[in-house]
């Protein structure tokens, strides 16, 4: 491999306000905190990887951002301005699109009947205009995976990696200012998995904001711009990636250790640090 | 078809083989679909072919089945299974189930019986025309009304539909029981007869053969124009083209088959005392061979058809019909992609409370009286005519002309053990084993097509 030179990949502005910022976030299940009182922000054109365990509460966290999951306490700005989103059709008016882990496909319907799903283009009857959509989805999958040509075949049908790429067209294709990926790369080969990564790029430089959870430190150092880990539903700290290595980031994650690099949120291990 | 081609020991076979599946893929026709249609086919002509031996009669081999009065017959028969089973496929696509149709059919009969015969019968004057308007309208409100109710249960309450409905099924006959504490209420309005397809008086309840014929007429030009505007649609964004001989097969075929049906049921006469009757209190004069006064088209058909229609049309072209197999596939998926699931449960459900009220209509209409008893055991046929049609019960899959296929299949099977004097218990096993059976080779063949 060539030297890493997109480790640290661009400059981020963040001088103006964050487009996003959640403020102190805590949500329940039954009495356990899948979230306690957390906070993240992303600036415009930036990445932040969101890493931790299984059951870290980083997906939880995020599912709140994209209307899944009602918080229980907290609150949320885009902009400076404060945000209400109680459901996923208010995150989606606000521009946060998510892609998640599971896909989120409704599997017995087409390619494009999933790519508007919940948006779907209409005739000036009112009807389903199926024929523009079908046409709007074989130039968005062109552009995203040239090879598919799939588009009358419910997505079971699909390959894991041609589902995936079907669930990235509905994320980006409607302007979204904020993306939010779940694992986006876990059921992919290692040639879609550097598409992906080209994709991330390309969004980046479009000035749109990214949450990406994965498992994969090696993902989260090449596309993140900063990091931040969770543990049993506190954030242990947040750091450029360039300020901090591989092993104090499996530090944060196991042992929720926060390395001099990171600034430490209320779940850092108290007394340990610097 | 290079490999046919090189492949020398396989070549008959191959090329066999392409022609049916090329066929199937030029005319892009659901090969399942015309699975169907074959069974049909077979029961008919085999039912005709067994009541030659048995009765004998005018049917096409000799029998009594495949005649127009038997055909005629079981179309009015079917409609009110068919109306039901429209709704119930799109319940059943949603991964729930509705137990209750039958008894919210007899329900709403049994209330539109008595508004007709105890309330709006003595204070507008029996056979006053706003009576069945109002009745119906009322009827199909209430209809929606239970259903809508059920629907807020299950969608807002999270009970699950297989126990809501049970209980409604039970509810519902009670209720249908105490309204009319057993009672039969007859007769109906005299139009709102008509419903039924019977004849009211003088008043046929179909439209007769000049009307049959347009409207024959009418459908074959729809189907010429529903091809030629969908084969624009495709050239307007360069998709594939069917090729030109599938087109014309598909547009002759559909024409054939719209203009046999009406040719059937404009061979159906009036019995020869109602012509007699008509004559008397019009001053017609019979002459003396006879006189053929054609049925046509009756109307519970037309309704049924009207609805199969109304609901492919909202199960295919709009949102709502989308997002109901988009929940069926993914229930959660279709909630993170922002659609109200909620919603579409309770507005599904009200659909098919109101298309048992429109079934209501129809069955008491044609027996012109509402008993409690109406509709008993209907839901069971309804789901059977769906599954049988096709749908399948883990959701996501199914289709309205397919679900009426589907009882049209179950009323034949009913009708033609009718027409071979078997007795009702025999009736009976008989069309559950069928059910089975046809679930299995749906199954079978959908392995296949894998």
């Amino acid at each position: 491999m060539s030297k890493p030179s997109h480790k640290h990949p661009t400059h981020v502005e963040r001088a103006g306000p964050p487009l996003i910022e959640m403020k102190d976030i805590s949500i329940a299940f039954g009495g356990i905190k899948a979230v306690d009182h957390a906070s993240i922000d992303l600036y415009p054109g930036e990445v932040v990887g969101l890493l931790g365990h299984n059951g870290a509460g980083k997906s939880t966290l995020i599912k709140i951002l994209s209307g899944a999951y009602r918080r229980d306490h907290g609150e949320i700005f885009i902009n400076g301005g404060k945000v209400e989103i109680n459901n996923p059709r208010d995150a989606k008016a606000l521009g946060i699109e998510t892609i998640y882990q599971t896909l989120a496909l409704a599997d017995n319907v087409d390619a494009a009947a999933n790519l508007y799903l919940g948006r779907e283009l209409r005739t000036r009857f009112g009807t389903l205009d199926d024929a523009a959509m079908e046409a709007e989805c074989r130039k968005v999958m062109g552009r995203l995976n040239p090879n598919f040509r799939r588009f009358k075949e419910p997505v079971k049908e699909l390959s894991g990696g041609q589902r995936q790429s079907v669930a990235i067209a509905r994320a980006i294709h409607f302007n979204a200012r904020i993306l939010i990926m779940d694992e986006p790369t876990a059921a992919l080969g290692p040639q879609e998995t550097a598409q992906v990564g080209e994709l991330i790029k390309q969004l980046k430089a479009e000035g749109i904001g990214i949450f990406l959870i994965s498992h994969d430190l090696h993902d989260v150092f090449d596309l993140a711009d900063r990091l931040t880990v969770m543990k049993n539903g506190r954030v242990v700290g947040t750091a450029r990636t360039s300020d901090v290595d591989h092993d104090e980031v499996l530090g944060m994650i196991i042992a929720g250790k926060c390395p001099p690099g990171a600034v430490p949120g209320p779940g850092a291990l108290q007394g340990v640090a610097a | 078809m290079s490999m046919a081609a090189t492949d020398n020991t396989q070549t008959p076979a191959m090329a066999q083989e392409g022609a049916v599946t090329r066929f199937l893929r030029a005319t892009e026709i659901d090969s399942r679909m015309l699975g169907m249609i074959g069974a049909l086919l077979v029961i008919w002509i085999g039912f005709d072919a067994a009541s030659a031996f048995v009765r004998g009669g005018e049917g096409l081999l000799g029998g009594s089945f495949l005649t127009p009065r038997n055909l005629w017959i079981l179309l009015v028969q079917t409609s009110s299974i068919a109306v039901m089973t429209t709704g119930m496929v799109l319940i059943i696509v949603m991964r729930h189930i509705d137990l209750s149709v039958g008894s919210i059919l007899g329900f709403t009969a049994v209330c539109i019986g008595t508004m007709q015969v105890y309330w709006l019968g003595p204070l507008v004057g029996v056979g006053h025309p706003a009576i069945w308007i109002i009745t119906l309208a009322l009827g199909l409100a209430l209809g929606a009304a239970i259903g809508a109710f059920h629907g807020s249960l299950i969608a807002y309450f999270g009970i699950p539909s297989f126990i809501v409905t049970l209980g409604g099924l039970i509810v519902w006959r009670g209720a249908a029981w105490s309204v009319i504490r057993g009672e039969t209420v007859a007769p109906m309005d005299k139009n709102f007869k008509l419903i039924g397809g019977g004849i009211s008086g003088i008043t046929p309840g179909s439209i007769g053969a000049i009307a049959s014929w347009i409207l024959g007429l009418v459908i074959c030009a729809a189907i010429v124009a529903m091809i030629y505007n969908g084969r624009k649609q495709r050239k307007r964004f360069n998709f594939a083209l069917r090729p030109m001989w599938a087109e014309y097969v598909l547009a002759v075929a559909g024409c054939i088959v719209v203009l046999g049906v009406t040719w059937v049921v404009n061979a159906y006469y009036w019995p020869k005392g109602v012509v007699d009757r008509w004559a008397q209190q019009t001053g017609v004069t019979v002459p003396p061979e006879g006189m053929n006064i054609a049925f046509g088209y009756s109307i519970p058909v037309l309704i049924a058809l009207g609805i199969g229609i109304a609901m492919t049309f909202l199960a295919n072209r709009t949102r709502f019909g989308r997002y109901i197999y988009a929940i069926g596939g993914n229930p959660e998926a279709a909630e993170l992609a922002g659609i109200n699931t909620r919603k579409i449960t309770v507005l599904v459900f009200a659909l098919m409370g109101m298309l048992a009220a429109v079934s209501a209509s129809i069955s008491s209409a044609r027996l012109d009286s509402a008993t409690n008893a109406l509709g008993q055991f209907d839901e069971l046929y309804v789901i059977a005519a769906a599954v049988i049609g096709g749908t399948s019960l883990a959701g996501g899959l199914g289709t309205i002309y397919g679900a009426m296929l589907g009882a049209l299949v179950m009323q034949s099977l009913q009708s033609g053990m009718t027409l071979l004097n078997f007795e009702s218990a025999t009736k009976d096993m008989v069309v559950g084993c069928v059910l089975v059976f046809a679930v299995w080779i749906d199954q079978v063949y959908r392995r296949r097509v894998k």
